[in-house]
């Protein structure tokens, strides 16, 4: 049986396991956007708080994948279901690049720009999201954009605690010592992260806030 | 506009200053005084100069009166209320800001910068929109060619017109301007420099201008504060700063003849 074949008599099937890798990746970058973000105008902010913030965020990153879930797997709540326990995870994963390109954005916003916009009477919440937000927009859709495609490859280990998506091929395809299923999970996982990788590019770079 | 030339003889006595600083001192977080001892009233309708080399204190003045900064000592009197005891949000959209820099948002377009201010005051579409128009004819830009323009799309000279048009917006009856020729070349920057007299003359705002630049405070300046190591040195009237003995005043103006051999008029 070609690779070919394989595809068309399991496509529903692979269908469905890309559907549920999806889901997991888009629950876990809303939850990232809504964490990471805030987190990162916080730091942004309050620069003494880059340490203690950026730095958690950073040891969640050296945690091996295979053990975070792991490590996860006994919490109340969160490890009655598999996905609470994927979610959770990538989620930690996908914080650092988020919040560490919404410092950066902010950062980066010409201190002219805020000196002006200060001496204009503008609050510090319209600062924030008049002047400082768009122009950070780009920086911070840079760092999701990393997340996502991380986030895509790392959710193929999720399978490893049972939470599905393309995983469950590329583990059932190690167990039977078989190519094709293995290739049945990594090739539509490849194009996921390729797909976003290029849409979410293309939104940037629409969205760069010196146009033309 | 029957008035010529204010002469800065007769104040008008019941008149209470602008702006006044009343032994304000402001001393940065670190410690170092930026600005110590300084009393200074502006007068309304003049334009103020603050001359002095970097670091002596001019633009950390300047950031004391809308309040961007707050008095360590002594207070700051804006309309005869001290700045603190003023809303800082009411008091800076009080007052017109224009700096070196510009500070133009760069994702707004040339209407969208100039209307900043009206917007946030919650003006009508139709009054923002009239009144940009207004205030880019009034700055010399034609409203039509530069309304949907980008900051970046505009030569320095450009920019530095609309952010004095920015400033204007709400018709402030203060202007801070914080070197606001300082990045242009020198030929553009005599150009908007007339420009900006030309409008004063029309305009007739209280003036707060810091600049490094001797001729420009004497073009520019009703009076002349001249400032030196955080400290006020002496206040001139614009003549008057030409004929001063004052050692830091005529290292200035031995500069200012140095350039201009034949002498300036005045």
């Amino acid at each position: 049986m070609s690779l070919a074949e394989y595809f068309a008599r399991h496509g529903s099937e692979i269908l469905a396991a890309t559907t549920q890798h999806v889901w997991l990746t888009g629950i876990t970058m809303l939850l990232a956007v809504a964490i990471g973000v805030p987190l990162g105008i916080v730091v942004a902010r309050r620069p003494w708080l880059s340490k203690p913030i950026l730095g958690s965020a950073n040891v969640a990153e050296t945690i091996p994948s295979l053990a975070l879930f792991g490590f996860l797997l006994p919490l109340p709540w969160l490890g009655d279901r598999a996905d609470r326990i994927a979610i959770a995870a990538l989620t930690l994963y996908a914080l650092l690049p988020i919040i560490r390109n919404t410092v950066a954005g902010i950062a980066g916003v010409d201190p002219a720009v805020r000196q002006a916009a200060r001496g204009m009477g503008m609050t510090e919440g319209q600062i924030l999201v008049r002047v400082e937000l768009p122009l950070a927009f780009s920086t911070i859709l840079a760092g999701i954009r990393v997340a996502t495609v991380w986030t895509i490859g790392i959710a193929t280990i999720a399978a490893a605690v049972g939470a599905g998506g393309l995983g469950e091929y590329i583990f059932r395809g190690l167990a039977m010592v078989n190519d094709q299923v293995i290739l049945a999970g990594a090739i539509p996982a490849a194009a996921l992260a390729l797909v976003a990788d290029v849409l979410l590019g293309l939104l940037e770079r629409q969205l760069r806030p010196e146009r033309g | 506009m029957t008035s010529s030339a204010p002469t800065r003889v007769s104040v008008e006595a019941p008149s209470e200053p602008l702006i006044e600083f009343r032994n304000v001192q402001y001393r940065a977080t670190g410690g170092q005084i930026l600005l110590n001892k300084f009393n200074l009233a502006v007068e309304r309708g003049e334009t103020m100069v603050l001359l002095g080399r970097s670091g002596a204190g001019k633009t950390t003045a300047l950031k004391l009166i809308n309040r961007l900064l707050e008095p360590s000592a002594g207070e700051v009197r804006v309309e005869g209320r001290t700045t603190l005891a003023w809303d800082a949000i009411a008091l800076r959209r009080h007052i017109g800001y224009v700096i070196q820099e510009t500070g133009l948002f760069p994702h707004y377009t040339v209407e969208q910068n100039v209307a900043v201010t009206p917007r946030l005051e919650r003006w009508s579409a139709g009054r923002i929109r009239a009144r940009v128009e207004e205030l880019l004819a009034l700055v010399g830009l034609d409203p039509h060619a530069f309304l949907q323009r980008y900051p970046h799309e505009l030569s320095g000279g450009q920019r530095q017109r609309v952010g004095l048009a920015r400033a204007l917006a709400a018709d402030p009856p203060i202007l801070l301007m914080d070197e606001p020729f300082g990045a242009l070349d020198p030929l553009t920057r005599m150009e908007v420099r007339q420009e900006f007299q030309m409008l004063e003359e029309r305009l007739r705002k209280t003036v707060v201008i810091v600049t490094h630049d001797i001729g420009e405070a004497v073009e520019l300046g009703t009076r002349i504060a001249l400032l030196e190591a955080a400290e006020l040195k002496g206040v001139y009237a614009a003549k008057e700063f030409l004929l001063s003995a004052e050692p830091v005043a005529t290292a200035y103006l031995a500069q200012l003849r140095a350039l201009e051999p034949g002498g300036r008029k005045s």
